[in-house]
């Protein structure tokens, strides 16, 4: 892969799995030195040693814990130049009407706050780096920012939440004139270890598959690549007057409706 | 850009309308770079000093043909001309576009119905009669033929005097969408994407800001960029460039997952 990324430091939330790790992966790919974290240190581990990538054992929601994390990249690379805000959780989740206040209160935990706390560290860092404040941040949200769900409200409230984090920091880092671009992403349905895993478990494996994959006019689900390589369009410097935008990666399932 | 010509579009063939300037033109040299061959199409005599132009500087990749996109038979002449050069196409760039402004009391239906032309009919008439070998060509490429349509941030949202140009591109984000889904419903290879320029330094733009300054609006186009450049998160104009690269990585396999979307280019000027 072509060294788009050359010299440029990244970090990856929720790297240790699906969509993350795939980040990961491709942004080594493409010349980045990448830190990723999450909570699967022998996930972790098998990651590190493919991509030379670092990694720091940290769950986002875990404010106290980000120092350590930036001190991490500090003192490792000097330097941040693309954050992706990737952890996310629908664990738990429910509609309205049976969701307990605690497993609201993790989702929002983790998918608003941790995505916050993401978007503030890296914001820190990047301010100061070497030559200029620079950097690329990108968080993702998800297709159910704009397309609810009835049974995962905590869900798709933090990924609408997700949508105007990416925009009002888009916006705060143009105010100060730092040249810090922040977007938001929002993928459909991707093939995931957690989706596979979903798939597997429901007793109906055709069925169930059958069903992620028609949810998209494409017939099929993203595959974690697919968005990996859209994280490395913002990333680089290819997307330098990208910025406040939210862009959909779906396979049409939210551009309007299949007829008959 | 540091990974200009990668040639990530080798064996592919593009058409980009409007091809001779602007978007057009970055979009035309942006993929040759990576290897593409690209049929430019624009209003020009095949002879014109512009054209003789681009095509020396670009050499062999590029092939120009005069063709005016409101016209379904100049789209006919493209699509057999490309059918004779190249046999196949995996892009089109539906670009060509102008632009109209002033109080909607005051427009009139001539001009009205020529943006209508240019930027809805053009897009539609582009896609009408590309799409059949698309979809043959888009067989072999993963994630399938793309068809980039050059919309606006003004197709997203509404500007003081710019009702007709915004009407237009409005209509090109949703026609965008509509043959999305219809491709992606009958399994045809073909992607398709709007892309959503901010305020970008081109012949279009210059033009446009001094029919601004001649109607008193400013005293100068200067003005009317450090304007912009003030109301723009980021801070200045786009350069063509940053716009050919995302209509590149809407070209490419990267974006193979991306159909029926956007992508909104403009340093933050809709976020706020
Ligand atoms: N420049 C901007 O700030 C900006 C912003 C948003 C969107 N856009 C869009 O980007 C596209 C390209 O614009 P640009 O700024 O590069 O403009 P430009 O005027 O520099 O280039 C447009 C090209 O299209 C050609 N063209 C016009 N009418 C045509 C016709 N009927 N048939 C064939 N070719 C025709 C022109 O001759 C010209 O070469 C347009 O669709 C425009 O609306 C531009």
């Amino acid at each position: 892969m072509a060294n788009r990324l050359e010299g440029k430091v990244a970090l990856v939330t929720g790297g240790t799995s699906g969509i993350g790790a795939g980040t990961v992966e491709r942004l080594a790919s493409e010349g980045a030195k990448v830190v990723f974290t999450g909570r699967n240190e022998d996930a972790a581990k098998s990651i590190c040693d493919a991509t030379g990538a670092t990694f720091v054992k940290h769950a986002v929601d875990d404010a106290e814990g980000w120092a350590g994390v930036m001190e991490h990249i500090a003192s490792k690379h000097g330097r941040l130049d693309i954050a992706f805000a990737n952890a996310g959780t629908e664990h738990g989740d429910a509609s309205v009407e049976d969701v307990t206040v605690e497993n609201w209160n993790a989702i929002v935990g983790v998918n608003q706050t941790g995505a916050m706390l993401t978007v503030q560290h890296a914001i820190r860092m990047m301010k100061d780096n070497p030559g200029g404040a620079t950097g690329s941040v990108i968080i993702n949200s998800s297709m159910n920012a704009h397309r609810a769900m009835g049974n995962y409200v905590s869900y798709s409230v933090t990924k609408a939440a997700a949508v105007a984090l990416a925009k009002s920091a888009a916006i705060h880092c143009g105010n100060q004139g730092y040249k810090i671009r922040v977007n938001a992403i929002l993928p459909g349905v991707v093939e995931t270890a957690m989706i596979r895993g979903i798939i597997e478990a429901s007793g109906d494996e055709a069925g169930t598959r059958a069903i992620y994959e028609g949810m998209a006019p494409l017939k099929r689900m993203g595959e974690v690549e697919e968005i990996a390589g859209l994280v490395a369009y913002l990333g680089s410097d290819e997307a330098a007057f990208v910025s406040g935008s939210e862009i959909v990666i779906d396979g049409a399932t939210t551009a309007g409706m299949m007829g008959v | 850009m540091s990974n200009l010509g990668n040639r990530r579009l080798e064996g592919r063939v593009a058409v980009v309308s409007g091809g001779l300037r602007g978007i057009g033109l970055s979009t035309v040299e942006r993929y040759v770079a990576e290897g593409a061959e690209v049929v430019l199409t624009d209003l020009d005599d095949e002879g014109s000093d512009a054209v003789k132009e681009v095509l020396g500087r670009i050499g062999n990749s590029a092939s120009y043909l005069r063709a005016n996109v409101t016209e379904e038979g100049d789209w006919q002449r493209v699509a057999d001309h490309v059918t004779q050069r190249h046999g196949k196409l995996h892009i089109l760039v539906n670009n060509a576009g102008t632009d109209l402004t002033g109080p909607v009391e005051t427009l009139s239906m001539e001009a009205w119905r020529r943006i209508m032309a240019i930027n809805v009919d053009g897009v539609f008439l582009g896609t009408k009669h590309l799409v059949p070998l698309m979809a043959e060509s888009g067989k072999d490429v993963k994630g399938g033929s793309s068809i980039i349509n050059v919309s606006s941030i003004m197709g997203l949202v509404g500007m003081n005097e710019v009702s007709a140009y915004n009407a237009s591109k409005g209509a090109v984000r949703l026609f965008t969408k509509g043959i999305a889904v219809e491709f992606a419903t009958k399994q045809m290879p073909i992607r398709a994407n709007s892309l959503h320029p901010g305020f970008v330094f081109t012949p279009l733009l210059n033009a446009g800001f001094q029919r601004w300054v001649d109607s008193g609006v400013a005293e100068k186009p200067e003005d009317l960029v450090a304007m912009v450049a003030g109301n723009t998160p980021i801070g200045r104009l786009a350069q063509p460039e940053e716009i050919a690269s995302a209509a590149f990585f809407l070209a490419c396999e990267d974006s193979s997952y991306m159909t029926g979307s956007e992508i909104v280019v403009d340093g933050g000027y809709t976020a706020q």
